[in-house]
């Protein structure tokens, strides 16, 4: 580990958003703009079947009678729904067999980010489903993961080959009346990726997804979706940026789990959507929706997040505790700095007996950002023993920042039993005087101590994304010291 | 009751249009002080309205059912005029303090002018406003919310009466100044009572509120209590609270602090049906501390909402808070705590703690402690906890021969305990102290006044 | 190697070194000694750099340059070494990765390469044995939940890894039993070599006894009023610091 973070500390280098370059390729699009008509072509672009061209408009009908949410604690502006385009898809060949066929611009843009798109990464047991834009361009690993009967494809294509499974899981976790969001991408979701782990099986390889949002005036949709059958493991990987834009670019994905009897979903986020520029200009707006339902019994879903990206976050990944002995976990790192805003949480929902959650969240501010965790952990009046215990911690960087905790506990069983922590501070003058003494920099020490704040957290990611994690955040915070 | 408006069955009538049909009593009878705010008021509540669990701040205690219905309007001191010794003796017997009664909302005329300390006012706030308006005018309604908050804004709709307390320059009261509020009805009632207190530089004084019911009916309360306390002075505030299950009532204080002053509010919720308790400190002067606490015991189908909201508004201040709950039966609790700290509040210091045992399968608990932060150098941190009696130490007292139920009215008053030891009053303290423990043994049950329910604690019909 | 002349330095305007002179060869080990308050920490923060205290007069060059303009880490880079007397926690940062990039940065500093990892443990062995330190405290986080003699054994274990010219410990005896305090002394004194020096800063003559100084100077009120042998110790020991203060009074 030590040596990783030396090399990262190396790596750091003066600049602002590393990832924004921009990808000179073809992209067939749809005009701006969203009606039932955009809908009726989204879905024949993609040779949906009818169910789910259904499933589309009324989704988009509900939507129409929603109004978007106002309470987080964010400014928000105004989006106009009709100045975005929603199907987006890189001009390629329509089907790629080999690594060879990958578009070459395309496949530079990922070396640029360092997905392990390449064989040699392939022995490092990484397969990777990479979305641009709208259309899941590669699966690698495939053939690999079919032996043991695992599907991973993008979910266009589950939904094509896999009707059954989609008709039978999709929107079974978040209703596309969810909430304004979720019915906004159940309406025009356009790719995303499809998981399904067979009884019994382990996954071998950490599965991992990058999305990247790409053209202008695009707006992302990706829908995830983890079907884990009894007995079975499996952990996923998602990653995410977003080229420099001025114009702000609106993110609302949803992300369903189901975890069936004794099954385990590890599901690790990597989110670095472009924050905006110094001023608050531009950036992605991040509305997204993730929730996991833990089905069977002594299933467990744990969601690890790392968000430094996007203008404005809006997420509260979930756990629906259904099954008895059922387990859930939220991991959270979430860095703000210059003028973003991020609102983010998670939902503890215990409802079988014996049920647990655990919450552990590092909100990180700086410049003049605002950082609130807003958590709900509720215990209905049948879940016998809930255990839930929550941790949330704010690091202020500045004095223009805000930090905020908003946890809301609402307990309706007596045999309950509910903790819940959280502590507000400041890197000391002390501990920076104290590196200082030792010849560590100021700017170095912060590095240093904000990845040991945050530890706790990173640790809970595979190793190749905890080091993305700690480069990320101290790219972040570049110039928030001083 | 002559002199009560009433508002019963078959007449469907808001409480916007009673206040416009009985303006004229109102403001006729009031001074002009009072009536100033009136207007405006009566606009924040048609805007406003009685807060619904739709408005965040109220959102685990939905207040409109229990504005609705029939009750009569307490619209004129009541002609009540015996013996307060004969009506009423107080729980806490033994505590030498200046006292005054306060009925149905108005300052109650056989009020003695006990022995104060030189310059210290204490009395009926409809007679200073009309004795010395241009004090009242500098405190009335400078720090309650009567624009954004519904019920405020009702109070100051109808405000006429309650106590105020004014303790000048220097003076330290020893003796605790006793406020015993007194509902009794013989039909339905509902009260805006208004209360101001005033501690000028370098005084001190302690306050102890008791909120009582002294007949069965139903009774709808909606209090505001504005206090404003100047550099160097120091505030302890009792609420003692210890109604029937009819009651509903809304308490709200509001204090102002300057710098190097000291408050401490204190509620304690021994018996109630509806209490929701806003308890809102300002921190305006450098190095003003602020303590809230809170105990709430419940059963039956008692709710209680403790709402506080501690603002730092400058640097280096200090607030500590501590809730406590007890929930029996079907009782059902909620606590937010909000803590801000304003840009620039540097080397602020704000602590705060909910903790909830919850002893039956029907009792529920909403709690939401909430930081919401803007300065950076500063230590704040807040813990919530639900849970039941420590089985290990349950286990431990019963394997010193101590019963079940002795044992666990021995852990609950040992949870209690650290709220109760807050009390810096010797006497108060040592009283509650027996309170609490008699309202654990069973043994301070309003409800045998009770004519509405007439059940024991333990039954499933609501009391309401 | 260190020369102090007529320093002076204040915190909010309250003056608390009023010219202290001071020099230290190469070799040497001084001792600094002292009633509470006369300024003995704020000597060794003011030398470290913190920038809680302001000098408004003075010079003080280390190795030839003028510290004073300097940043903390730059003086740090230099070769000057501050045992705290209360050392900072760290949560989440371990001591190996501390270490580690302090040692790099200070190898920077100088132009060379940065230590392997494999160099890097080597070296911790090796040093770990001079101050008997558990492997356990290497990998826990910097001074996080360690005991005050934990502490200031890690102190010292910094100290012989980072290898500085001129180490000044504040009150590094302080808080120590018996078995701590020799193990610290034997860190020093094996740390001890021509080319280094030693300031201690101590308020009682025990530590002296084993580590044994070339000069011991009495700080009083912001000033060295005295300087003597190790013998001046001994007498500060049975005496106390009131002669010291009458000495000064009458001076003045």
């Amino acid at each position: 580990m030590t040596t990783e973070q030396d090399k990262i500390l190396a790596e750091v280098t003066k600049g602002e958003y590393k990832y924004g370059f921009y990808t000179d390729i073809e992209i067939d699009a749809l005009p701006k703009g969203l009606n039932e008509d955009v809908i009726r072509e989204i879905s024949r672009r993609k040779g949906e079947p009818e169910f789910m061209l259904e499933f589309r408009l009324k989704a988009y009908r509900h939507w129409l009678t929603m109004e978007a949410p106002k309470w987080p604690h964010l400014k928000l502006p105004e989006i106009d729904f009709q100045d975005i385009i929603y199907y987006a898809a890189p001009k390629s060949k329509p089907k790629l067999n080999s690594l060879d066929e990958v578009d070459p611009e395309l496949k530079a843009t990922f070396d640029k980010l360092g997905i392990p798109l390449e064989e040699q990464k392939q022995l490092a047991g990484v397969a990777v489903d990479a979305v641009m834009d709208s259309v899941s361009v590669k699966t690698t690993f495939k053939e690999t993961l079919a032996e043991k009967g695992i599907i991973f494809c993008s979910i266009s294509e589950a939904i094509r080959e896999h009707p059954d499974l989609i008709k039978q899981y999709l929107g079974s976790v978040v209703p596309p009346n969810d909430n304004y969001f979720a019915a906004l991408n159940s309406a025009v979701f356009s790719d995303g990726s499809f998981v399904f782990i067979p009884k019994g099986v382990r996954c071998p390889v950490e599965l991992s997804t990058y999305f990247r949002i790409n053209a202008r005036d695009t707006g992302q949709f990706e829908r995830t979706l983890i079907v884990a059958e009894d007995d079975s493991y499996v952990s996923y990987l998602e990653g995410c940026t977003a080229p420099m834009r001025d114009e702000n670019q609106l993110h609302a994905a949803i992300v369903e789990i189901i975890a069936l009897e004794r099954a385990e979903v590890k599901y690790s986020t990597v989110q670095n959507w472009y924050p905006g520029d110094k001023n608050g200009k531009g950036g992605i707006y991040n509305f997204v929706t993730k929730r996991g339902l833990c089905k069977g019994d002594y299933s467990k879903i744990s969601w690890t997040q790392v968000e430094t990206g996007s203008a404005i976050t809006w997420k509260y990944p979930s756990c629906v505790l259904m099954g008895d002995h059922s387990s859930g976990e939220f991991y959270s790192v979430a860095l703000t700095n210059n003028y973003q805003q991020a609102d983010t949480g998670t939902k503890m929902i215990h409802l079988g007996k014996n049920t647990k959650s655990l919450v552990v969240s590092k909100g990180i501010s700086a410049g003049r950002s605002q950082n609130s965790y807003r958590g709900l952990v509720k215990v209905s009046k049948k879940a016998e023993n809930a255990r839930n215990f929550s941790q949330c911690d704010s690091l202020l960087l500045g004095d223009k920042c805000g930090a905020h905790t908003f946890p809301y506990l609402e307990i309706n069983n007596n045999t309950a039993k509910i903790e819940h922590e959280a502590t507000t501070s400041k890197i000391g003058e002390d501990q920076i005087f104290y590196c200082n003494q030792r010849g560590i920099d100021t700017e170095t020490a912060v590095g240093l101590i904000v990845n040991g704040y945050v530890k706790e957290v990173i640790n809970q990611l595979p190793m190749e994304f905890a080091v993305e994690a700690q480069k990320l955040l101290e790219i972040s915070l570049e110039g928030s010291v001083g | 009751m002559d002199n009560a408006i009433k508002n019963i069955i078959g007449r469907d009538i808001s409480l916007s249009t009673l206040f416009e049909e009985n303006r004229q009593t109102i403001e006729d009878s009031s001074s002009k002080v009072l009536n100033n705010l009136r207007e405006q008021a009566l606009e924040a509540f048609l805007k406003l309205g009685i807060p619904s669990n739709k408005v965040e701040n109220y959102k685990y205690t939905n207040l409109q059912p229990y504005f609705s219905g029939d009750f009569s309007f307490s619209l004129n001191a009541p002609d009540f005029t015996g013996r307060m010794e004969d009506i009423f003796s107080c729980d806490v017997e033994t505590l030498d303090s200046f006292t005054i009664f306060i009925v149905n909302g108005w300052y109650y005329s056989n009020n003695g002018s006990a022995l104060l300390p030189e310059g210290v006012r204490v009395g009926s706030l409809a007679a200073l406003a009309k004795e010395d308006p241009s004090f009242v005018e500098k405190y009335y309604g400078k720090n309650a919310p009567w624009l954004s908050d519904g019920l405020v804004a009702l109070n100051t709709m109808f405000a006429r009466d309650g106590f105020y307390i004014h303790i000048p320059k220097g003076v330290v009261v020893e003796k605790p100044i006793q406020v015993v509020n007194i509902l009794l009805s013989e039909e339905p009632l509902m009260t805006n009572q208004r209360n101001l207190i005033v501690l000028e530089e370098n005084s001190e004084a302690r306050v102890l509120v008791c909120d009582h019911t002294l007949s069965s009916d139903r009774f709808v309360v909606n209090n505001v209590t504005e206090g404003f306390v100047a550099p160097n002075a120091r505030l302890d505030y009792y609420n003692l609270q210890n109604q029937h299950n009819a009651t509903t009532q809304v308490a709200g204080l509001y204090v102002d602090q300057k710098e190097n002053s000291y408050v401490k509010t204190n509620n304690l919720t021994l018996h109630t049906g509806v209490g929701r308790n806003n308890i809102v400190l300002k921190l305006l002067g450098k190095h003003a501390e602020g303590h809230a606490y809170g105990l709430y015991l419940l059963d039956k189908n008692q709710h209680v909402d403790n709402f506080s909201f501690i603002d730092h508004a400058v640097p280096e201040c200090f607030s500590d808070e501590l809730f406590k709950g007890v929930l029996d039966d079907h009782a059902t609790a909620a606590f937010t705590g909000k803590i801000m700290v304003r840009p620039d509040a540097q080397k602020t210091n704000a602590y705060q703690t909910n903790n909830n045992l919850l002893l039956t399968r029907d009792a529920k608990i909403n709690s939401r402690p909430q930081l919401e932060i803007y300065a950076d150098d500063v230590k704040c941190s807040h813990g919530a906890t639900v849970g039941q009696l420590d089985e290990e130490a349950m286990f431990y007292l019963r394997s010193r021969g101590i019963n079940k139920d002795e044992a666990t009215i021995l852990l609950m008053y040992a949870f209690a305990y650290e709220v109760i030891e807050k009390i810096k009053m010797d006497p108060l303290r040592e009283q509650i102290r027996s309170l609490v423990e008699k309202r654990f043994r069973g043994e301070l049950d309003k409800c045998h006044s009770c004519v509405v329910c007439g059940q024991k604690g333990t039954g499933n019909t609501s009391c309401l | 190697m260190l020369s102090i002349k007529n320093l002076h330095a204040k915190i909010d305007d309250k003056e608390i070194l009023r010219g202290v002179d001071l020099k230290v060869k190469p070799g040497e080990i001084h001792a600094i000694m002292g009633p509470n308050g006369s300024g003995k920490s704020t000597l060794a923060s003011v030398l470290a750099g913190h920038e809680m205290f302001e000098v408004s007069e003075g010079e003080v060059l280390f190795n030839g340059k003028d510290i004073l303009e300097m940043a903390p880490e730059d003086r740090a880079r230099e070769g000057l070494f501050l045992s705290f007397q209360y050392p900072v926690e760290i949560p989440g940062v371990s001591m190996v990765n501390f270490l580690r990039t302090s040692l790099n940065e200070i190898r920077k500093y100088k132009g060379q390469e940065p230590i392997s990892a494999s160099d890097f443990l080597k070296l911790m062995r090796e040093k770990k044995k001079l101050v008997d330190i558990d492997s356990k405290l290497t990998h826990r986080s910097v001074n996080e939940g360690f005991s005050g003699g934990e502490k200031k054994k890690n102190e010292i274990f910094q100290m012989v890894m980072l290898d500085p010219k001129l180490a000044i410990l504040d009150e590094t005896d302080s808080g120590l039993d018996i078995d701590a305090l020799r193990i610290v002394a034997n860190g020093v004194n094996n740390w001890k070599r021509p080319d280094n020096a030693t300031i201690l800063i101590t308020h009682y003559q025990r530590l002296l006894e084993y580590i044994v100084p070339d000069y011991v100077h009495v700080l009083y009120r912001g000033r060295i009023v005295k300087t003597g042998g190790k013998e001046l110790a001994q007498e500060l020991e049975a005496k106390g610091y009131d002669w010291i203060k009458k000495e000064f009074e009458e001076q003045v």
